[in-house]
């Protein structure tokens, strides 16, 4: 397989995985919004943080109004991390890469983008938000569904789940980042009643809200939140799922290609921290300072991919 | 698609047949469906200078375009004659030009040709080949009359049309094809992949790594490029792929260098190597010429074959066909006035306004001029033009060109059409794909039928004997 099409492979999937944990991040972020307007600004501000574009977004706008926000992630085709922008630039990586993927799977990405620069051709109204969120989880759902029913697995398959697992690492370690306050165990700090309402966006954000209730039974506490999010070995977005998964995505890497890449080394290490990590130590060290850790370690992982198997030169 | 009486063809009885017995609404429905597939698949093109959309469909009839069994026989004999003089006419004029010495084509015509490679001079392609797909371009005048309207020897583009035209027609009418006997075009692409694995360098051990190269997903013909190298099974290659490592030609991969023997290359000639032709290209590969002149790869189509398919050389055609084949052309050429010459030249600008005047060089239907469509200032601009530069134009009589039905809102309308049959080339090998490209002007009376200009295509059947 040509280097360019492992990179281009690698990119669509970060690139739908994108619009997705976009379109969820909106989703939460209204319920907050609306079940409490006085904290809205807030949420917003937290969500837009999330994905990383906040010094984008204020060299343009000049508050973090419902609206604007909104559209800013979902239309805004100067924001490169607007669900729009994800979702050309993964068509556009699909484009180049026909000859990688099955004909579903060209055409659910192809429809993904037809539907969705239909639907986002305009600002969505309020009424119609839910819906159209609804939509935009549902186009990269099917593009999914096709690369799991279609796709050989092989090195192309593998390349492909990298960028979806490297992508929702980031994404959910961000997620927390963002809330971590709400996490520490030290709970005086957010007022003296338990704000559940806030601690379930985190649990919505990552479409975990059902298996964290299963799991705890019904207990709502910040720091079996904190646990499950970031260590649950079954909950397919959880940190410690998502480094596990890229540590064997690289392995098998290796052991198709019969070699030990260097970034399977480092996704290996990142891996086995997680996998002898308490929740404990984890609030020791302070769980701002570990989240920034994986964000930084995962996207060095992501780096060395780019060099060890030539996306680029 | 009428004969004489206004009756239907032969080879159109049995669809007609089918056609009559349906509802002109559904069909109409149909028609919507198809271009909801072509959407969908993303069966696009680009067009140039159109920044608002930049990828569009190419309209599809779903009418086919009918050819008897014997009809199809004759053109192929002609087809093939052509192809072979195409391919020892490349030879000759990269070797010992003959055919100049003899006086059959004035020297100057290829000397001062842009599109003759000095660099190809004395350089024997792999097994013989220079041209590994030809598309000829023909229209129909009359039941037995075809012409050739254009040699296509550089990189023919339309081939994936004529294939997703009928895997459409299949998908939409699968009852159809099971009432009329039509020969199946779908091993086109095994049969390039095989053709181009025959044409690989003869120091290539084992079975070759072939490519397809493209300049890139903005190219008007990227959807073709990407067909044709999944439907191979070929890697498809852009030129920062690609390099020169001791002397062969690699494709960078994710387990390192990789050798290609046969590089299928849709990017024109001046930007295949930088160190040889255009130096500003991006889009070719650095040294490529060097390897290629070394014997270590195989370029599909060999660089230089422009110099045959310009059309000016087109008008000697007939000429040289009889000069290699030593018999004459099965196939007509469409008369044609080579505006270099004092006389033709005259005679055009006495009867601009009933002539098809075309660039040399050009393409895609742009810089043409179709007389009896011009107004008056269009005539006298282009007169204009014609006397500064006449090197740079042929001029044509407009051909009482053969219509096919299309289906409109109101009906069958009869509407203008040409046929561009593919044709791969191996080592003592010709083979034709039964069918082609149709290309249809679809507006009334218009005579144009490229893509660029607003043309749609459809399918395109030959019955079995």
């Amino acid at each position: 397989m040509l280097g360019t099409t492992a990179g281009r492979l690698f990119w669509m999937f970060r690139n739908l995985e994108r619009s997705e944990n976009t379109a969820r991040l909106v989703e939460a972020g209204l319920r907050i919004a609306l079940t409490r307007s006085s904290s809205a600004d807030q949420e917003w501000r937290s969500v837009v943080s999330t994905v990383g574009t906040t010094e984008h977004f204020l060299k343009t706008h000049d508050s973090f109004d419902s609206d604007v926000v909104i559209d800013y992630l979902l239309r805004n085709e100067s924001n490169p991390l607007s669900v729009m922008s994800v979702v050309n630039a993964a068509r556009e990586n699909a484009r180049g890469i026909r000859t990688a993927l099955t004909r579903e799977v060209w055409e659910a990405t192809n429809e993904c983008w037809m539907t969705l620069t239909d639907l986002l051709a305009k600002p969505i109204e309020g009424p119609d938000l839910p819906n159209a969120l609804r939509t935009i989880k549902r186009e990269s759902a099917y593009v999914r569904g096709a690369m799991h029913g279609t796709m050989t697995r092989n090195d192309m398959y593998d390349f492909a789940r990298l960028g979806t697992f490297i992508e929702r690492a980031d994404n959910t370690a961000r997620i927390l980042d963002v809330k971590y306050y709400l996490l520490l165990p030290t709970v005086g700090h957010v007022g003296s009643r338990l704000d559940t309402v806030q601690w379930e966006t985190i649990l919505r954000a990552v479409s975990a809200r059902r298996a964290y209730r299963w799991d705890a039974s019904g207990e709502i506490d910040p720091s079996g939140i904190a646990k499950f999010v970031l260590l649950d070995r079954q909950m397919p977005r959880s940190l410690f799922f998502c480094v596990d998964k890229v540590a064997a995505k690289v392995a098998y890497l290796d052991s198709s290609y019969g070699t030990v890449a260097p970034s399977s080394v480092m996704a290996r290490d990142l891996a086995a921290r997680f996998e002898t990590v308490e929740i404990n130590e984890i609030f020791e060290i302070g769980l701002h300072e570990f989240l920034q850790q994986c964000i930084v370690d995962t996207g060095a992982i992501a780096q060395q991919l780019e060099q060890d198997y030539r996306f680029n030169v | 698609m009428l004969d004489a009486g206004d009756e239907p063809r032969e080879p159109y009885g049995e669809y007609q047949s089918w056609f009559s017995a349906k509802d002109p609404s559904r069909l109409m429905a149909k028609s919507a469906e198809a271009e909801a597939v072509f959407r969908r698949t993303g069966i696009t093109f680009t067009v140039y200078g159109d920044d608002s959309s930049t990828e569009r469909l190419i309209p599809f009839d779903i009418v086919p375009r009918v050819l008897g069994a014997q009809e199809w026989a004759r053109l192929e004999r002609g087809i093939e004659q052509r192809v072979q003089a195409l391919n020892a006419f490349l030879h000759d004029l990269y070797h010992r030009q003959e055919i100049l010495r003899a006086g059959r084509i004035p020297s100057e015509l290829i000397m001062r040709n842009e599109a003759f490679v000095q660099q190809m001079i004395g350089v024997s392609p792999p097994g013989g080949v220079y041209t590994h797909i030809v598309g000829i371009d023909l229209v129909r005048t009359g039941v037995d009359d075809f012409f050739v309207l254009e040699d296509n020897a550089r990189t023919p583009s339309g081939v994936s049309y004529m294939l997703e035209n009928r895997e459409t027609m299949l998908h939409m009418f699968p009852e159809l094809f099971s009432q009329v006997r039509v020969r199946s075009i779908g091993d086109y692409p095994r049969r390039l992949r095989q053709s181009l694995a025959a044409s690989a360098p003869g120091s290539c051990a084992g079975r070759p790594t072939i490519a397809v190269l493209t300049p890139g997903v903005y190219n008007s013909a990227f959807f073709e490029h990407s067909f044709l190298a999944d439907e191979m099974g070929v890697e498809l290659v852009e030129g920062r792929d690609l390099r020169v490592v001791d002397g062969h030609l690699v494709m960078r991969t994710t387990q390192g260098l990789q050798q290609v023997d046969v590089l299928y290359r849709r990017v024109d000639d001046e930007y295949l190597d930088p160190l040889t032709f255009s130096p500003e290209s991006m889009l070719g590969v650095p040294g490529l010429m060097d390897v290629y002149r070394a014997g270590n790869v195989t370029i599909a189509n060999a660089p230089g074959t422009g110099v045959a398919d310009d059309k000016a050389i087109y008008s000697y055609m007939p000429e040289i066909i009889e000069f290699y084949m030593g018999e004459p052309a099965i196939l007509k050429n469409v008369e044609t006035w080579r505006c270099v010459e004092p006389e033709s030249l005259a005679y055009v600008l006495d009867h601009l306004s009933e002539l098809v005047v075309k660039e040399v060089h050009g393409s895609g239907g742009y810089g043409m001029l179709i007389g009896p469509a011009a107004s008056k200032t269009e005539l006298a601009d282009f007169a204009d033009k014609l006397r500064a530069n006449p090197a740079n134009y042929i001029a044509q009589p407009t051909l009482a060109l053969s219509t096919v039905p299309i289906l409109t809102e109101s009906g069958l309308a009869p509407r203008h059409v040409d046929l561009r049959p593919f044709v791969l080339v191996a080592p003592g090998s010709v083979s034709i794909t039964p069918g082609g490209l149709t290309r249809v002007a679809l507006e009334e009376g218009s005579l144009v039928v490229n893509s660029s200009q607003g043309g749609g295509t459809k399918d395109t059947w030959v019955l079995e004997a």
